[in-house]
């Protein structure tokens, strides 16, 4: 693998893969060294131009349990805030010999532009950029599904037939970006439900279904509810009047969480806003994943840092 | 040209005198670990245990597992990125005898980077080391304790070792170096 | 040899074809066309061989970003002149976004004094709107089209006139010298942080979309306030299908607008955005293949009037970088009679007297520019272009001949080449090669002087 930049055009084989490599770092976890020697010698570049402390800490961990060196570059009160472009910085970077460069920035696309410059030889991982894709976050959501579904008989095994309705602003979601090709690529059924000011005005061409209304939604009885954390600035923007009108109907309040069915998993890439998106008691339940996605971030991130950076980078 | 130097009757038999020196050598069953190194080591792994148990039934303490090395190795960024296998140590191998199982040994690179990965797991009171060939060309200082049999070869040729349950036939044959690229754990060591 | 064909005054273009398909050969004297006819003699002429060469008045384009004043790392008048006669323009008015904006006489008159001096091309300066383009008080319009640069064309371009109300009075004020109104048709709310065509693509993306209903919206207000105040309005570089429906709405209920289209938007789609490469960052974004489709049928039914390039060079490091921090804008003028012949010429929604209409005489017409876009005819000033229809090439830096280099057609192979340009009957480019800068420039002076 060259680089992690979407998963768009992540295959099946290869997501599979990558959630099986992800199961057997889960496994390190268990073990009395929690360390794997793998990536001794290798730099991994967190380059943070948005701040994210659990995604970068998540990316930090993984690189760590594989023996890489950890370089954070925290686009704050650096140069880079100082206008420096994302071409120095990239150049700078390959000075200093960063063999990864995961990197989360404010624009849609800044990760391919780095992969696709030239101004740097490492391989780049997508960790959020703009409203477009966050692909680890997927795998992890994907790898977490699919082990509460199988628990130890988990590998090898794709998501085909599991419904998957994903709540909240859709528009400015990289996570729901990237989980609708993803879950979609490895035979989930994705649904979006959302207020349309907060749903993209083109879908042609998304492998989802969407609707406006999360109690047809819930009692539809989907396998998993993923709900996504709303931004409370979007009220200004006039996306919706209010938190209590946005909680009323779109958030996952005690009364719908009791209605789905106790098999019924609820997700939440974090941080959560408990009382508007989701209730505590939904939050805190035997069915919510919200602390194993947390876990398996840092597995599904040593798969994918391993994924990039074993094998020879001129014929991947 | 590939020339076959054992044939399925031969292994049986090399992994039955390798299973009674096992026995021998660590003077019964008790603690006894018995780990391959995938993919054909463990299917290696698995047989050596079964012949354990049936030449001393009482000998139900042998462990059986498999442990991978893919994130050990030395050469990683080297060659194409590999899929690593299933690791599975069954329970601690504190105080065991652990005896590490593959089929081909040839430079002695896959050798080196199972122990590291065994030291990982906890500290064993002795390892060993069986292999169904050992061709020679050690580039670590590491030899086997259980040898199915000694192949001396160049390292031009290829050994091609063929098990039952991954490649549904079963031989060890070797060939010239200008043969067809071929599946198989040695060239793998080959580094 | 350059000194003697800088001397030399009188040209003999033999065998060249018409916009109409008739083959003649024209002579070249004293800046004017001064014969048409077949075996005309060539005592005392150069003599340049055309066969196979269209002969196209010379190509006029209303709305090229120069740069200068306060952007020369960008572009220059002398630069951007000759991106302009390379791409066979004799004639380019200078947008007013430059630093000082083009708001007052005194700057206009600058701009105009450097494209003299530059000598390969008119350049008829812009004025601006409002001061500063700041969208709040009008410029001082009267004073700007009294001046010696004779400002015809208004426009704040790069932004909107979005205030209902100063745009009402521009149209007015502008009718007292026969003025127009050219408008950034841009919505500014409903474009906030927009980064490309709204549409599915851009949701994929996660770009922020830009809707055609901003244009179209502005457009249609726009429209009404011209019909009703009486005024000529010219609708900048439109790129949506609906605003083509607006403006054909418009023409049919006799409002008196005028509209152009770019090069890039009759040939390229949103889809070039995929891999975020900011050369096709451009504003207004590229649209939809429907929306390409709508402007070529609007250009060739007239709704459309004419083409213009929106030539906008910007410095490398402002295309090196992510798209949402990008400068939007392409540069067009070295390209842009190929990239016409590929969009509208090749696939017959066009001819080559249609090319003259769109890219020279109306142009001229609705810039009420002096000696441009008279058309191939005896008396004429003697401005043109001899343009090679049957070759190709894979376009490349080496086409470009200002100071940009953020063409979106680098690497792709476009048809059509310019041989030779000439502009007040002397040569600016010959052979495909642009003249040297000190010839142009002594021509100019002889003229002046
Ligand atoms: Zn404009």
């Amino acid at each position: 693998m060259r680089h992690l930049l979407s998963t768009k055009d992540m295959s099946r084989d290869d997501a599979i893969t990558l959630l099986d490599i992800a199961e057997d770092m889960a496994d390190v976890a268990d073990r009395e060294v929690k360390k794997l020697p793998t990536l001794r010698g290798k730099t991994v570049v967190n380059l943070f131009f948005e701040d994210s402390t659990r995604t970068r800490i998540s990316f930090e961990a993984a690189a760590k349990r594989l023996s890489a060196d950890v370089i954070n570059f925290s686009a704050k009160g650096s140069s880079v805030s100082k206008g420096e472009s994302l071409k120095d910085t990239a150049q700078t970077l390959a000075a200093m010999g960063a063999d990864a460069v995961v990197i989360r920035h404010p624009a849609s696309g800044a990760p391919h532009v780095l992969a696709e410059s030239g101004w740097i030889d490492a391989g780049i991982i997508n960790a959020g950029d703009g409203m477009h894709e966050h692909p680890t976050q997927a795998l992890l959501d994907a790898f977490t599904i699919r082990r509460r579904l199988h628990q130890g008989g988990a590998r090898g095994k794709g998501l085909d037939g599991v419904t998957v309705t994903i709540v909240g602003d859709i528009l400015h979601s990289r996570v729901a970006r990237s989980n609708v090709w993803l879950l979609t690529t490895l035979g989930a059924h994705v649904t979006f439900v959302a207020p349309p000011t907060l749903l993209p005005m083109d879908l042609t061409g998304w492998p989802a279904e969407v609707g406006f209304d999360l109690d047809a939604a819930i009692d539809s009885g989907p396998d998993v509810v993923m709900m996504l954390r709303i931004q409370l600035e979007r009220m200004n923007a006039a996306f919706f009047p209010n938190s209590r009108e946005y909680s009323r109907r779109w958030g996952l309040d005690d009364e719908r969480f009791a209605r789905l069915a106790p098999t019924s998993i609820v997700m939440h890439p974090g941080p959560m806003n408990r009382g508007l998106e989701i209730s505590s008691a939904a939050a805190d339940s035997a069915g919510s994943t919200v602390r194993e996605q947390v876990a398996n971030g840092v597995s599904v991130r040593m798969a994918a840092l391993y994924l990039l950076l074993s094998g020879d980078r001129e014929d991947s | 040209m590939a020339r076959t130097v054992l044939n399925q009757a031969d292994i049986t038999r090399a992994l039955t005198r390798i299973s009674h020196e096992i026995l021998e050598s660590n003077r019964g069953a008790d603690n006894l670990v018995i780990l391959g190194i995938p993919t054909r080591g463990v299917v290696l792994a698995q047989r050596i245990a079964e012949t354990i148990r049936r030449i001393e039934p009482a000998a139900t303490g042998v462990r059986v597992g498999s442990l991978d090395v893919t994130m050990y190795r030395d050469d990683l960024a080297h060659t194409r990125t590999r899929t690593p296998s299933r690791t599975h140590v069954p329970g601690s191998i504190e105080g065991a005898t652990v005896v590490l199982v593959d089929d081909v040994l040839y430079s002695g690179r896959t050798i080196r980077a199972a122990l590291d990965a065994l030291g990982d797991h906890g500290r064993p009171t002795v390892v060993r080391l069986a292999v169904l060939v050992d061709r020679g060309h050690r580039e670590l200082p590491i030899r086997a304790d259980f040898v199915g049999k000694n192949l001396p070869s160049s390292t031009d040729e290829r050994i091609n070792l063929h098990l039952l349950e991954v490649d549904g036939d079963e031989f060890v044959s070797i060939d010239g170096g200008d043969g067809p690229a071929h599946v198989g754990a040695e060239n793998e060591d080959a580094s | 040899m350059s000194s003697e064909r800088a001397a030399s005054t009188r040209y003999l273009i033999r065998g060249a074809t018409l916009p109409d398909g008739t083959g003649t050969d024209l002579v070249l004297a004293d800046g004017r066309i001064t014969e048409l006819g077949s075996g005309l003699s060539s005592a005392g002429a150069s003599v340049i061989d055309a066969a196979g060469l269209i002969a196209l008045p010379g190509l006029v384009d209303l709305h090229t970003h120069l740069r200068e004043p306060g952007f020369e790392q960008s572009e220059t008048i002398l630069t951007g002149s000759r991106a302009a006669a390379i791409g066979g323009f004799t004639s380019v008015f200078a947008m007013a976004n430059t630093s000082p904006v083009q708001d007052t006489a005194g700057v206009v008159e600058q701009v105009l004094a450097l494209g003299e001096r530059a000598g390969y091309v008119t350049v008829q300066p812009i004025g601006a709107v409002t001061v500063g383009l700041a969208g709040e008080r009008l410029a001082e319009l009267g004073a700007m089209a009294a001046s010696r640069a004779r400002v015809r064309v208004f426009s704040d371009d790069g932004f909107c006139v979005s205030d209902p109300l100063l745009m009402r009075r521009a149209l007015e004020y502008v009718k007292a010298f026969d003025g127009v109104v050219a408008q950034h048709a841009q919505e500014p709310r409903l474009t906030e942080k927009a980064q490309m065509n709204e549409g599915a693509l851009s949701g994929e993306l996660g770009l922020t979309g830009w809707p055609a209903v901003a244009e179209e919206s502005i457009i249609a207000r726009d429209v009404l306030l011209a019909e009703h105040v009486g005024s000529r309005l010219h609708v900048c570089h439109v790129s949506t299908a609906g605003s083509v429906d607006v403006i054909r709405w418009a023409k049919a209920r006799g409002i008196n607008v005028t509209a152009e289209a770019t090069p890039h938007h009759l040939l390229l789609t949103e889809d070039l955005v995929v891999g975020y490469d900011a050369r096709f960052k451009v504003n207004p974004p590229l649209r939809r293949r429907e929306d390409v489709e709508a402007l070529r049928a609007g250009l060739a039914d007239g709704t459309i009037d004419i083409v213009a390039t929106d030539h906008a060079p910007h410095p490398v490091e402002s295309k090196d970088c992510e798209w949402d921090a990008a400068a939007n804008g392409m540069v067009g003028l070295e390209s842009a009679l190929s990239v016409v012949h590929a969009a509208v010429v090749a696939g017959g929604q066009l001819d080559w007297s249609d090319i003259a209409r769109v890219l020279s005489a109306t142009p001229a017409r609705i810039g009420r520019v002096n000696g441009q876009g008279q058309g191939l005819v005896v008396g004429a000033p003697a401005e043109l272009t001899l343009y090679d229809p049957s070759a190709s090439r894979v376009f490349d830096r080496e086409d470009l001949a200002g100071k940009g280099v953020n063409s979106p057609y680098l690497t792709m192979t476009l048809p059509g080449r310019v041989h030779a340009t000439f502009h007040r009957g002397y040569a600016t480019v010959l052979d495909g090669m642009l003249r040297p800068i000190a010839e142009i420039a002594a021509h100019g002076e002889n003229d002046r002087g």
